[in-house]
């Protein structure tokens, strides 16, 4: 029987890597070209309907608790603040007295579900105080474990009562 | 004298440590890289809070209003004053009937800059309240 010379199976096969670098540093450049570093973004979700003008008042709805920011000229936010005639320094201190206030029950028809809060604030307020406020009243981050303490879901605004 | 033989092999480099680091370079890009339409207006500057929590899914009919820092507003890349909004939002609210939905079915998600006052934001609101739109997203950054 006749063998085959097996000298060309032996022979060192190169694989052209060109192309494929060249592929790859292209798609490099464009995803380098196309990165864009994007803080995460948030949201807090409200629910307000306008107010009914000239409703008849629901006797059975607990009434909102009114916290009322003012401004000094210059948009600052001027302490203390004050929440259903309570003063704070401070949005942690706000948020602990709410946390006190709604107790520990959650779920239907606890204090914590019909809770509601009305934000009086002025007009020239700057916006982050009010984004702070809703921030302090809606939960409270529980330091150990990490795990958010939701608070007062229902929030609205007070009808402006002055104008710029 | 004695001359050296030059070889006449070609030195070939190691490419395999480079193309694996390009490889999970392009892969990290990848992961990261955004393509989704984030509407976002140079020159506002999101307020920041904890508890604000990211977007669980697609927002239902989202109409986007951004108060920049002297109080104009941008809807779809117009700018308009407060007054100049209320068209858009016809516009919108006839849309979502036409869709056989309501303006209460759609989110108008508000992007105000951190140091506007608070009166413009809660005008926009208002304008948005009277044209039957109830469902606001309050747009934020995440504090780390």
């Amino acid at each position: 029987m006749r063998v085959r010379n097996s000298s060309s199976v032996n022979e060192d096969i190169q694989l052209q890597m060109t192309p494929m670098i060249d592929i790859v540093f292209q798609l490099l450049v464009f995803f380098i070209m196309s990165f864009k570093i994007v803080a995460q973004e948030g949201d807090f979700n409200i629910r307000m309907p306008l107010a009914a003008a000239g409703g008849v008042p629901d006797e059975t709805q607990v009434p909102p608790l009114k916290l009322y920011l003012t401004a000094d000229s210059r948009g600052e936010l001027q302490t203390p603040f004050v929440l259903n005639e309570q003063p704070f320094d401070a949005f942690p201190a706000l948020t602990e007295y709410i946390a006190g206030y709604l107790g520990d029950e959650r779920g239907p028809g606890s204090v914590a579900e019909t809770a509601e809060i009305e934000l009086h604030c002025d007009y020239n307020l700057r916006y982050e105080y009010v984004v702070a406020a809703i921030d302090a009243v809606s939960g409270e981050v529980d330091d150990t474990t990490g795990r958010v303490n939701e608070l007062i879901k229902q929030i609205k605004f007070a009808p402006q009562t002055e104008g710029p | 004298m004695r001359i050296k033989r030059e070889s006449n092999k070609i030195q070939e480099g190691d490419l395999t440590p480079m193309i694996d680091m390009s490889f999970q370079l392009i892969a990290f890009l990848m992961v990261l890289v955004n393509f989704s339409k984030v509407e976002q207006i140079e020159g506002i500057y999101l307020p920041t809070a904890v508890l604000a929590k990211p977007p669980d899914g697609a927002i239902e009919s989202p109409i986007t209003l951004h108060v920049a820092r002297t109080g104009e507003i941008t809807v779809y890349g117009h700018p308009v004053d407060l007054t100049g909004l209320t068209p858009h939002l016809i516009n919108e609210a006839n849309s979502l009937v036409s869709r056989k939905k309501s303006p209460s079915d759609a989110t108008i998600i508000v992007r105000a800059d951190r140091n506007v006052p608070a009166g413009k934001v809660q005008d926009v609101i208002r304008v948005c309240q009277e044209n039957q739109f109830d469902r606001f997203i309050l747009r934020v950054k995440e504090k780390q």
